[in-house]
């Protein structure tokens, strides 16, 4: 491994276009150390096509990938052989075994036959997939397709190891199993994969990357992307007034943004506001107190901390929405992560 | 390379295709054995060579059909996009392997002029020198089968496409008794060719200018030589399906020559579709 001497993955200004379509635009990326990265992004967010850019499976329209220092095109043979790369669907011939595969892979990789030997067994075991190891591929079950071609992706020892929504199509079971060998699999080099599950994100990965719309909007900590929005506390509540009026009490209180209101009859309404209020204690009483002096009684009130889900959303929500307002916007770089 | 060659062997050797092919070619080579051979009493074994070369027609589709097609329709092409090797290593290596599919049964046919000696004088130089002008126009015909497989994920289709391909150029040179030699004629046909070359090339590189200055370059010179002088003209396109022709250029190693100039053809036309299968593959790398 080439650790600390140089960046391991460099993404620099990734741009794929179809046509007129644009499916990744301006993706700027850098990976340093060890460990979980995640790619999350809605269907379609362009997190498979910026995947197989930087396997050299798919060229990128403008940009570069890096691998080691190595380019992904001009020195592909360098740069590929730093990689194990697990696709959406497992690239797996019916007609051959498991064994027969990741010896397929090891030849490729150029080890040598004692060390292919070491290597494929270890692979076999760590995906627990030493008993099927002599049947056809072809006849394996969903779960155990996934895990030869994880096994596949690990031949090699690869430094960096890239895997497309590895979890797809499992059952519980075999995705709590898969997201746990993910996760021994950063503890010594960098594993990047995608899904589109945040939860899942959530729990393994050291640092995230939300795609949407073809654009990379964070790449920073779990815990830094929730710090970073500071309106990150949501506030429900019930009120007996009419909408109009509760609006009118709410427009004149402090930190209340992004309000929501939905009439719940002539006389009541239901309420959903964000708020950037740092003492909660305080925005409480100054609510109660808003509505109690209007007599406008509040029959429920809870106060939460946004969850990384709703930031999701919301940060996928307004690249939604500023496609469909004004079209393209530049990108935002990911080196620091950071909403500009 | 090895490793693709030695991958892709072992799936010729678990799949059907490979046995369908080596059993036509056997069979075949088997029934004008003994009807040229045996029945008939002759001791040229090249007569059974030529007269069974129309079975490439179906041999060939059914060999090369799955090679890059089933790559593309099982998502398997993925893992040689992602791997080390270059994509000729890859090319090349499915490319061989067939090769050696093709070898086998042909190293079983090689056995027939040697029985055959038994009963008389066989001509064992010309069947030696037809059994390798086989092989070359087998070679040739393999690689159009494979290119032909790069450019779509439906078996059905390659192996249809690539009949067709094969019927044609088998009929080609008995087709071109039927142009007219007339210059005008092989001016219009040669200017559709170039064409469709063009628009081949379009396709598989995605590079209208580069695709746009070819051909208007070789359509300008057509027009300049047409213009200058058309008695060249004269016959030409006839000629050309004749000598363009994979069937046509084997007939002199039936007719007892080691013809030099049939096998640097051959060797062209599998360097040439071979370098257009890569191209056709890493065009899908670079498709935008």
């Amino acid at each position: 491994m080439t650790q600390g001497e140089t960046e391991l993955i460099e993404a620099l200004h990734l741009t794929k276009q179809y046509g007129s379509h644009t499916a990744v635009s301006d993706v700027s990326f850098t990976v340093e150390d060890k460990g979980v990265y995640g790619l999350l992004g809605p269907n379609g967010a362009g997190k498979s096509t910026i995947m197989n850019m930087m396997t050299g499976c798919l060229s990128a329209t403008e940009g570069s990938v890096r691998i080691n220092g190595n380019d992904i095109v001009t020195e592909a043979a360098e740069a590929k052989r730093h990689i194990g790369y697990l696709p959406e669907i497992p690239p797996l011939y019916p007609d051959r075994t498991p064994e027969e595969a990741l010896g397929f892979i090891a030849m490729n990789k150029g080890l040598s036959k004692e060390a292919a030997k070491a290597q494929i067994e270890n692979a076999m075991e760590v995906t627990r997939i030493t008993e099927v190891s002599r049947r056809l591929c072809g006849n394996l079950s969903k779960g155990y397709k996934q895990r030869v071609g994880l096994a596949q992706a690990m031949i090699g020892d690869p430094d960096i190891i890239i895997l497309d929504e590895p979890t797809v199509g499992l059952d519980p079971r075999e995705i709590v199993e898969i997201r746990g060998l993910i996760r021994e699999l950063g503890k010594e080099r960098i594993v990047v994969f995608s899904s589109h599950i945040l939860s899942e994100v959530e729990a393994i990965c050291r640092k995230i990357l939300v795609i949407s719309g073809g654009r990379l909007l964070e790449f920073d900590t779990p815990e830094r992307l929730a710090e970073k929005y500071a309106e990150s506390t949501v506030v429900d509540m019930t009120v007996l007034a009419p909408e109009t009026e509760a609006r009118k009490i709410l427009e004149k209180t402090d930190h209340v943004n992004k309000l929501k209101i939905r009439p719940l009859g002539s006389e009541k309404c239901r309420i959903t506001f964000n708020s950037s209020a740092t003492d909660q204690d305080e925005m409480c009483s100054r609510l109660f107190f808003s509505f109690s002096d209007a007599k406008r009684p509040i029959t429920e009130l809870t106060v939460h901390q946004a969850s990384l889900e709703d930031l999701y959303i919301e940060m996928t929500d307004n690249i939604s929405n500023d496609q469909g307002a004004s079209g393209r916007r530049s990108a935002v770089s990911g080196k620091g992560g950071g909403r500009k | 390379m090895r490793s693709v060659v030695k991958y892709e062997l072992l799936s010729h050797v678990t799949n059907i295709p490979a046995y369908v092919f080596g059993a036509f070619l056997l069979l075949f080579a088997g029934i004008y054995m003994t009807v040229n051979n045996l029945k008939a009493g002759s001791m040229n074994f090249e007569y059974v060579l030529s007269g069974m070369s129309f079975i490439f027609l179906i041999a060939v589709p059914i060999l090369t059909m799955r090679v890059l097609a089933e790559e593309k329709s099982q998502k398997t092409d993925a893992l040689l996009y992602s791997l080390p090797a270059s994509m000729t290593k890859v090319v090349l290596g499915k490319y061989v392997a067939m090769l050696v599919v093709f070898a086998v049964p042909l190293a079983v046919i090689s056995l027939y002029p040697l029985i055959l000696t038994a009963f008389g004088n066989v001509y064992l130089k010309v069947s030696l020198s037809a059994l390798f002008g086989f092989f070359c126009l087998g070679a040739a015909l393999l690689a159009v089968g494979l290119f032909i497989s790069s450019l779509t994920s439906s078996q059905a289709i390659a192996a249809g496409a690539c009949f067709v391909v094969m019927l044609v150029n088998y009929y080609m040179a008995s087709l071109s008794g039927y142009v007219s030699s007339k210059p005008y004629a092989s001016f219009i046909a040669l200017f559709v060719l170039v064409l469709l070359v063009a628009a081949l090339f379009y396709l598989l590189t995605r590079s209208l200018v580069v695709s746009g200055v070819l051909a208007g370059a070789a359509e300008a010179v057509l027009v300049i030589l047409f213009l200058v002088k058309s008695s060249l003209f004269e016959g030409l396109f006839g000629k050309l399906l004749t000598s363009l022709s994979l069937f046509k250029r084997y007939d002199s190693f039936v007719d007892g020559m080691f013809d030099l100039s049939a096998i640097v053809y051959y060797v062209s036309v599998i360097v040439f579709f071979l370098a257009l299968t890569v191209l056709s593959m890493e065009k899908q790398r670079w498709a935008e």
